[in-house]
């Protein structure tokens, strides 16, 4: 091995939406930083879906921009159909979502990755980490180079021993199109890491040429569409629809005929898949009754003709997929441009890593993505952040930065991986939010960006911006809770509107803002200087004072937990000798290792008691 | 911080009885025995099995009692500790005389309920069984043994598991709606979600208002015998007590001043205060036996408002029965045997009446019932499917619970949006999940894709 003679001081692997972000984190926070990739052309690729964002993906990317990530910022720039979902379901569970322009999004990044100076990126295969004293200091490449480096961040994705099945047919890959890694799993195994195995599956790309879209309902989306970023202003280019198409039985019995090819259901496949996602196959075999299965055909750029068919993933043959899309109205005569296949690949057990994503077992080494059991760019690209920004700490010999699970969907997600683990891919949803209330997506700067620019993430200009904001918000509050109408100064007309006529005294804009029927819009008819209030500041006072009582809840009951959570158990705390607790909890505990109380409590199987018992044991150590 | 000592204490009531048991536990345990028991054990006392032979005094090797002794070993013990049981001959002295040799063996007297807390946190019981086993210690008549045995069984936390099924399928089914938009699912169905949670606020409030039953059934009810001199209370307390061979135990008065009694009738304990006796042995005047009764009214669940069917109704009556304005009362006419002459006032019309002769003891059956009937639903503690909570803490947890559930369906008839809706589903589960343990957001999630076919 060569050893590289630049000194690094953090090293990622991996430049999908995990690695972009902890890489970008990195270096800007100052820190000399290499990036690695197998294929310097498959930078922050979409290998599935075309989009970004959704229910809790979107609350992710609007945490990832708040706190100074890149993925909010690039999906704006690229995106072509912008839609809010659930706009009439209140508050929280509004979620934003984009399609995306897949090669100008890549295009987008690698260029902003190269605009950062404290950044190097190479191609490369890492097929071992370089250990000294049970901490990594470099990685090896199969080209025959070791990088020197403080910290190494693994984003592996679904690369580590890659496996890739269409039909009976297998061979390995990391992706269609791309090479496997071999080797590091291995090592990772030796290093006494749970290695497990997971699966995937991503639909066929069609030729759009092939598609009779005018028989297809069209989906369009927002006008105007509303950026993701809180540093974007607007959206100024052209936005694209979507069409939904829908299975049918005869497409049923194909995919039935089929099932003895199904390397699933041969028992090819080992690895276990997303029940939130699975396949063709797997929805017509456990819903049989389902007399279709609804698809969304998504562009994958305004510059090609290749679509993505939402929901329609498949291991089967591929003669299997030809006569199964062609089954779909309006697609008979559809074009397979790339094939539809499943893949299996290694992960890392994550409840081996503390709360900042470093491993348990070795220093100095972060997991962030897919390696951690996660699906989905958004989850990825939040761990991505998490552990750029950690590492970057641990260079400066700095705290790490850790978000409880009443900050973000970022601590929600990674406290549920370092305490449950994961047996299939963990992708994030809004139910998994205890305080989902609090976790909204229009407040993620409130919640987040102070922390992104304390760590040196958010730039001062964006600071700047958003204390101007936050300081309007306190100031309108204010307002509305001290202007008072005047019963006898009001129009008739309103009065009679609102059911005012019987108002015996004098309201206040708060109190008019409570009542279920009067948005923040509507003040503006009793209270001229309603309407000069920016939009975005509208929207966090009408949020505030509407859902102020459940707000007010959720925040009491985080406080309750927050001593719990904050109660830290020190690294080398004895279960074994701690009387009390069953052998089953003594050996969770012991495998778990939880790093507070918080997470001891939330460890399936440990009760209620033995969290008990363990507080006592630490208060009377650290009263000795 | 609990330290893992060895504890020992007597097991069994105080005072003379057929047997004595001295229970220890903790590592000390067959150290213990080996010290003090003589006896032949094989080359060593065996688990869970029953030696006989008798107590030592170590160093003296004087003889204390002659024993029959179990040693259960870890983890096969109530505690999950080593448990050592010596059953000795029962007799205060004996029993404290073992108590306080092993005692002086590196073992400390457990305090109230230590048994069971350990067997809580070795984890062998959960909260509401540890609850439960407290109930059974404390039971005082068979159906209040039944009822904690139930509970103990899991009973209780098998209803409440179904009351729990019916929010966390209603809120699975709120949750497919919110976090699934674009999946092709059919809109909540809000009328499935209404009658699930109307099931599980309904099963609520029926185990709430056993909450009452539970409670009379561990603590019985007090019940005064009211009423002049010479109506008859002596008489009814002595027929009640004869006729009922189930005379749990007889408590003295908390103060000298009356006489209580515990009988048990169909299962209800019921606790008769009389001041009958007490007027008798102190020779005091009328008037002070009647200021005595009136006192005690406001601590009896339930009043014997006795007149004597043969005699006018006069003004001592009349200031008892002013007494007992809002008072729960049976009015009982005795001495039906003789003529009646009594002329009750017109508030007395339709009230709970019983007629009833102490002599010949005509209507005294029917007086049980009625009392029996106030307290406790007809046949309901019969069954064993029976399950009621017993503790304020569970009461608490399914009233917040039936509280948020309460809060949904307001919310759901003004139309809020569903992610508040959901709130006040999952603080119903919580506050529910205090009584049973948690519901993880996974459990949810299994629902919801059990249910529904996800997956763009």
């Amino acid at each position: 091995m060569i050893v590289y003679d630049k000194k690094y001081e953090v090293i990622v692997v991996g430049a999908g939406h995990a690695g972009c972000e902890a890489a970008l984190a990195a270096a800007r926070m100052g820190c000399r930083t290499l990036l690695l990739t197998i294929n310097l052309d498959a930078i922050a690729l979409m290998s599935c879906n075309p989009a970004i964002g959704g229910l809790a993906k979107g609350h992710l990317v609007k945490e990832i921009d708040a706190l100074g990530g890149e993925m909010g910022k690039n999906i704006d720039a690229t995106g072509i159909q912008f839609r809010i979902l659930n706009t009439r379901k209140g508050p929280a569970v509004r979620a934003s979502r984009a399609q995306a322009d897949k090669q100008l999004y890549r295009l987008r990044m690698k260029h902003v990755l190269e605009s950062e100076p404290n950044l190097d990126l190479k191609q490369g295969e890492v097929i071992g980490l370089r250990i000294e004293e049970g901490r990594v200091v470099g990685v090896d490449t199969k080209a025959g180079v070791s990088f020197i480096g403080v910290t190494v961040i693994l984003t592996t994705g679904t690369f580590m021993r890659g496996l890739i099945h269409i039909g009976l047919t297998h061979y390995p890959g990391g992706r269609a199109g791309d090479l496997p890694a071999i080797g590091l799993s291995d090592q990772l195994r030796d290093l006494g890491f749970n290695v497990g195995r997971l699966k995937t599956g991503t639909p066929a790309r069609l030729d759009g040429r092939t598609i009779d879209f005018s028989r297809l309902e069209p989906q369009y989306g927002d006008d105007p569409p509303i950026p993701f970023s809180f540093s974007t202003e607007r959206i100024d280019q052209p936005q694209v629809p979507c069409h939904i198409a829908y299975t049918n039985e005869r497409s049923h019995d194909i995919i039935r005929g089929g099932l003895d090819r199904s390397p699933l259901y041969a028992g090819i496949i080992e690895g276990i898949g997303p029940r939130y996602c699975p396949s063709i196959e797997d929805k017509v075999v456990r819903f049989p009754d389902k007399s279709r299965h609804q698809t969304f055909i998504e562009p994958e750029g305004r510059e090609t003709v290749e679509v993505y068919p939402s929901g329609l993933s498949t291991s089967l043959p591929i003669d299997v997929q030809f006569a199964f899309y062609r089954s779909i109205e309006g697609l008979e005569r559809v074009e397979i441009m790339r094939p539809a296949y499943a893949i299996e690949y290694d992960y890392v057990d994550p409840i081996q890593l503390h709360a900042s994503l470093e491993t348990k077992l070795l220093g100095n080494l972060y997991h962030a993505g897919q390696i951690n059991g996660t699906s989905g760019y958004e989850e990825a690209a939040a761990q991505g952040l998490m552990a750029g920004i950690n590492a970057a700490l641990r260079v400066r010999g700095r705290e790490p930065l850790l978000l409880d699970r009443s900050d973000a969907y970022i601590g929600v997600m990674i406290d549920d991986l370092v305490t449950l683990g994961t047996r299939e891919p963990y992708r994030m949803f809004t139910s998994r939010a205890e305080y989902r209330l609090l976790l909204r997506e229009d407040n993620a700067d409130l919640r987040l960006r102070e922390k992104g620019h304390e760590i040196g993430l958010v730039r001062e200009n964006e600071y700047g911006r958003f204390l101007r904001k936050r300081e309007l918000i306190g100031t309108e509050l204010a307002r509305v809770r001290e202007t008072r109408l005047v019963r006898s100064e009001m129009d008739e007309t309103i009065k009679a509107e609102f059911g005012f006529t019987d108002l015996q005294n004098a309201v206040t804009l708060e109190q008019l803002l409570r009542r279920p029927d009067i948005t923040y819009g509507e003040l503006a008819r009793f209270d001229a200087a309603s309407a000069e209030v920016p939009h975005q500041v509208q929207e966090q006072v009408e949020i505030q004072v509407k859902y102020q009582g459940y707000i007010d809840r959720q925040l009491e009951q985080v406080e309750r937990s927050k001593k719990m959570e904050h109660t830290r158990i020190p690294a080398d705390f004895d279960y074994a000798v701690l009387a009390g607790i069953t052998a089953e909890v003594r050996e969770k505990l012991q495998k778990f290792r939880p790093d507070t109380l918080g997470q001891a409590s939330r460890i399936s199987g440990v009760t209620p008691a033995a969290v008990g018992i363990v507080a006592i044991a630490l208060k009377v150590r650290s009263s000795q | 911080m609990y330290v893992k000592d060895t504890i020992a204490a007597i097991s069994t009531p105080v005072g003379e009885g057929g047997i004595g048991i001295i229970r220890v536990s903790g590592d000390a345990a067959l150290q213990v025995a080996t010290q003090l028991f003589r006896g032949t054990t094989d080359g060593g006392l065996q688990s869970h099995r029953f030696y006989y032979g008798c107590l030592a005094e170590p160093g003296t090797g004087s003889v204390i009692d002659e024993v029959m002794l179990v040693l259960m070993r870890a983890p096969r013990s109530y505690t999950r500790e080593d448990v050592l049981e010596i059953h000795c001959h029962g007799g205060s002295l004996v029993v404290q005389k073992i108590l306080d040799l092993v005692l002086r063996l590196g073992t400390r007297l457990a305090e109230p309920g230590e048994f069971t807390r350990r067997a809580f946190l070795n984890g062998r019981i959960d909260l509401i069984q540890a609850e439960a086993v407290i109930e059974v210690i404390r039971s005082k008549t068979e159906t209040a043994l039944a009822l904690a045995q139930h509970q103990r069984e899991g009973l209780l936390s098998q209803r409440i598991g179904i009351l729990k099924e019916e929010v966390v399928n209603a809120l699975a089914l709120l949750e497919a709606y919110i976090d699934f938009p674009e999946e092709d699912i059919p809109p909540a169905d809000y009328d499935e979600i209404a009658r699930r949670v109307e099931n599980a606020a309904t099963g609520m409030g029926e185990l709430l208002a056993g909450y009452r039953e539970g409670r009379v059934l561990r603590e019985g009810v007090a019940v005064l015998l009211a009423g002049k001199p010479n109506v008859g209370k002596s008489s009814l307390l002595n027929t009640l007590l004869r006729e009922k061979r189930a005379i749990v135990t007889a408590i003295p008065g908390t103060t000298r001043d009356i006489i209580e009694e515990v009988i048990n009738i169909r299962g209800l304990p019921v606790r008769l205060l009389d001041t009958a006796g007490i007027r008798e042995a102190v020779d005091v005047v009328e008037q002070e036996g009647v200021r005595l009764t009136l006192e005690k009214i406001p601590q009896a669940d339930l009043v014997l408002f006795m007149v004597d069917v043969s005699r006018p109704f006069d003004s001592e009556d009349q200031l008892l029965f002013d007494n007992l304005a809002d008072r729960r009362f049976i009015l009982v006419k005795n001495k039906t045997d003789l003529a009646v002459t009594i002329e009750l006032p017109s508030q007395l019309q339709g009230v709970p009446t019983m007629e009833i002769s102490t002599l010949t003891g005509e209507g005294v059956d029917g007086l049980r019932q009625m009392i029996h009937d106030l307290f406790l639903r007809d046949g309901a503690v019969d069954s064993r499917e029976y399950v009621a909570i017993s503790q304020a803490r569970q009461r608490d947890a399914l009233a917040k619970g039936r509280d948020a559930l309460d809060r949904f369906r307001m919310n759901l008839a003004v139309g809020e949006t569903v992610e508040i809706l959901a709130i006040d589903l999952r603080d119903a589960l919580q506050a529910v999940g205090e009584v049973t343990g948690e519901t993880t957001s996974d459990d949810i999630l299994d629902l919801i894709f059990q249910r529904f076919c996800i997956g763009k």
